[in-house]
């Protein structure tokens, strides 16, 4: 039996959507029950004691996590969250209540047998509970003390071969969509480019040597299933440069309502007949797509790959064959001055092993931030800061109308000494010799 | 409790350290008809909510059976889990970037008998424990963050904001009638882990008291020109009082140019701003990420506060509630929220889902703000 009351969380058990109240009473049960005989390395009243605590934080309406915390492995410089909580005596059970963040595969996919391995080790060590995942991606394993660090990393590593996530000023943990493995509109490897970069970056990863945090993450297409455009520093989003393929019979189909639009995703509704040009034509973003005769043409010229009519008819358009990805640069939340999307740096780039040139130019963008980027300043801020021009100069990129949603209306234009003729040395004398004072 | 050791030696901690591993590859895990058809899928059709089916140009099928996840989960749950893979799916499974579970099968009949079996597996209380749904025009799971489970800055909990706004608008988990998705997403703090700002609907805690200085223990414990630079508003500096007959270097807080982002506190352990009255919740709409038709949107706060109201937050699921029903009844097919309130009109929208208009709405940090006034004289009356 559980032995704090918890009559605000007992609340949450209840309605229809998984509780994580009865979730972790069960496993609460299960601690004391301990079917396993299992030597449990933290207290067994781990998971009690943090819904009593949770309990009082209901009550008074504050956390009681104390500021901060500072724990690690050996050779690592982040990977784990230090956490204590600020009313020990009472609930000893998480006195300690450290995070570690698990490095998980591209795409999220696994097998039983890795993930019950996992939860053998943390029933032993830790607390029994967990985040599936992290908004990084990481598995995150919430719950564990001190001593147990080394034991957890020794076993992660030695018998599961897998490593730490990242925490700190470094690279964090990379995150992509499902991209190729089952979608119809990934442009590349998404998986693959994912796996390939964080092995590539350990060293950056494990050890912060950033101004501040920086992340990647990799997005199929522009649809934006991971969010990158939203969520990294450097986003990853798959694009091509041809023609969408057309196969105008299946665009009858959908027409002739044999097939549902948007693959069903409205089916709870009746929303009328499926008409081609409302639907599609009418909403695309460059008004580049005509339908006459029972013919759709698209401009493709025009377009802006939005992904809008393809996801309307996915059996009938298809994704173009020449495909690689855009990089856009400075996603971040508000803190300090105000959020930001990426900005669109690589309109295109191939996505082709062994990446070298997507590495080149990674490698490019750190070393200009990595030496001017102020402390805890997200590049997002330092482009704001030095201008988004800087950056195309120290990776080498040549401005493009593509690089702006609009030119500037202020005329407050830098130049530079060397690209105006006569340069800026200049002697009075001289001007006075045709103006007088 | 006896210690176990894992091997790990203390005396010699860099014997036998194995560094720089990573993740294992993700082929490593795939079901094997998703390897076999990896790169070669040709179009899919969702069947019914929470199940897909994509076909593969060599004419394979795979269906996907998706349902709702707490994300904190315990070990217990995730056996559970682990079983019904084992059961149905050749122990293959995989998590979603919204932290909903998906299990895939080979055959319509079996997703059906899967959808079956994890509709009816509930928690001795009554909630469901696997709850089928979250594809097309709905609401999906709740992108959220640590809350009073797991955090120091916190201004309000997000495992309980979820689970009292999912109960709510459970209806449109398991049913695709909405004009386009609805992501709602939670964060703690302003900080937004996750995806607060780019959410069609967004949860945020926010402080409303500056922090209290601990002026006695600041110097021993800050790096003070940290917490200094911490400050969106420039509302710190550094300061020397007088404390017990010696003086102590310390910080002062400007409290009107202070709006509460509890940012210094992350800073500096001896500026706590937590406060049971002050903290609360603001609303946002309007996010998107998505580059569907129009171009990715920040979030807009629409509302500035709702208290806390541990633990079913009934205030702020009711207003949840308001706008997504009047966005759902008033939308076009295939419009996001962000882009119907746009269409329409903010002063429409905030008379449509009758929420008050205050002067806190209206931005006014830095030079940015002024692009958020109205420099025209298109307005509805």
């Amino acid at each position: 039996m559980a032995k704090h009351k918890t009559p605000l969380l007992d609340q949450l058990e209840s309605g229809p959507w998984p509780s994580f109240v009865s979730d972790i009473k069960q496993e609460i049960e299960h601690r004391y029950a301990n079917p396993k005989g299992v030597d449990y390395q933290v207290p067994a009243e781990c998971p009690d004691d943090l819904l009593g605590l949770l309990e009082l934080s209901y009550v008074d309406g504050e956390t009681h996590w104390k500021h901060g915390g500072i724990v690690g492995v050996f050779g690592y410089g982040g990977g784990v969250i230090g956490r204590y909580c600020d009313q020990p005596q009472k609930f000893p059970g998480v006195a300690h209540f450290h995070t570690i963040r698990v490095a998980q595969p591209s795409g999220m996919f696994y097998t039983t047998e890795f993930l019950r391995q996992l939860c053998d080790l943390w029933e032993l060590r830790g607390s029994g509970l967990t985040n599936m995942h992290g908004a990084t991606g990481d598995i995150v394993l919430i719950g564990t003390s001190t001593p147990q660090l080394e034991e957890v990393f020794h076993e992660l590593t030695h018998k599961m071969n897998n490593d730490l996530g990242g925490s700190g000023s470094n690279l964090r943990t990379p995150a992509c969509c499902l991209g190729e493995s089952r979608c119809e509109y990934a442009c590349y490897d998404t998986q693959e480019l994912c796996y390939q970069l964080t092995q590539e970056y350990q060293d950056e990863l494990h050890r912060p040597a950033f101004p501040y945090k920086f992340k990647f993450k990799f997005d199929g297409c522009p649809n934006g299933c991971v969010a990158a455009i939203a969520r990294s520093d450097m986003s990853f989003l798959g694009t091509w440069r041809d023609e969408i393929r057309v196969d105008q019979k299946t665009v009858a189909a959908y027409v002739g309502g044999e097939i549902a639009p948007n693959a069903g995703a409205h089916a709870g509704r009746d929303w009328g007949k499926f008409d081609i040009q409302k639907e599609v034509v009418d909403l695309c973003p460059s008004g580049c797509m005509r339908y006459e005769n029972g013919k759709l043409e698209i401009n493709d010229k025009e377009c802006v790959r939005c992904m809008h009519c393809i996801c309307v008819m996915p059996r009938a358009l298809k994704i173009g064959n020449d495909r690689g990805c855009s990089i856009l640069i400075g996603a971040k939340a508000p803190i300090l001055d105000g959020p930001q999307m990426g900005s669109l740096t690589i309109p295109f780039i191939k996505v082709e092993e062994p990446y070298d040139e997507i590495k080149e130019f990674i490698e490019s963008v750190w070393d200009w931030w990595m030496e001017e980027g102020k402390n805890r300043e997200r590049i997002g801020e330092t482009l704001k800061r030095l201008g988004f021009a800087k950056l195309l100069e120290v990776t080498g990129i040549k401005a493009d109308p593509r690089h702006v949603q609009e030119p500037r209306h202020n005329p407050y234009i830098f130049w530079k000494e060397e690209d105006v003729k006569g340069g800026w040395q200049r002697e009075i004398s001289d001007y006075r010799v045709k103006h007088q004072r | 409790m006896a210690f176990i050791s894992s091997g790990y030696n203390p005396e010699k901690p860099m014997q036998d350290r194995i560094t720089d591993i990573g993740p294992q590859h993700f082929t490593k895990f795939l079901p094997p008809i998703i390897a076999k058809n990896k790169g070669a899928w040709d179009y899919h059709e969702i069947i019914e909510p929470g199940m897909l089916m994509h076909v593969g140009l060599s004419g394979d099928k795979v269906f996907t059976v998706r349902c709702g996840g707490a994300r904190l989960m315990s070990i217990t749950n995730i056996r559970e889990i682990c079983d019904i893979a084992d059961k149905y799916c050749g122990g293959h499974l995989r998590f979603t970037t919204r932290n909903n579970i998906e299990f895939m099968v080979s055959t319509l009949e079996e997703a059906k008998a899967l959808k079956a079996d994890l509709n009816g597996r509930k928690h001795t209380a009554g909630s469901h424990k696997f709850p089928v749904g979250g594809t097309g025009a709905g609401v999906t799971n709740i992108v959220h963050t640590q809350g009073w489970v797991h955090c120091h800055t916190p201004a309000t909990d997000a495992s309980g904001t979820v689970k009292a706004t999912m109960d709510v608008v459970f209806e449109e988990f398991t049913n695709m009638r909405l004009p386009a998705p609805v992501r709602i997403s939670m964060a703690c703090c302003l900080n937004m882990c996750g995806a607060v700002h780019c959410s069609d609907i967004a949860i945020l805690g926010i402080h409303r008291k500056p922090p209290i200085i601990d002026n006695e223990n600041l110097d021993n414990v800050c790096e003070v020109p940290l917490a200094v630079a911490a400050c969106p508003t420039g509302a710190i500096r550094p300061t020397k009082i007088e404390l017990g007959g010696k003086q102590v270097n310390t910080v002062a807080v400007k409290q009107e140019r202070c709006m509460f982002c509890g940012n210094c506190y992350t800073m500096c352990p001896a500026m706590p701003l937590s406060d049971k009255d002050g903290d609360g919740i603001a609303l946002m709409v309007g996010g998107k990420i998505s580059n569907r038709i129009t171009k990715p949107a920040f979030s807009k706060v629409v509302v500035p506060f709702i208290p806390n109201e541990p633990p079913r937050w009934p205030t702020l699921t009711k207003t949840i509630k308001k706008i997504l029903d009047t966005y759902a009844k008033d939308a076009h097919k295939y419009e996001r929220l962000g882009d119907w309130a746009n269409r329409i009109g903010w002063e429409r929208f905030f008379e449509k889902c009758e929420l008050e208009f205050s002067h806190h709405l209206i931005d006014d940090f830095r030079d940015p703000a002024y692009y958020t006034w109205r420099q025209t004289t298109q307005f509805k009356f």
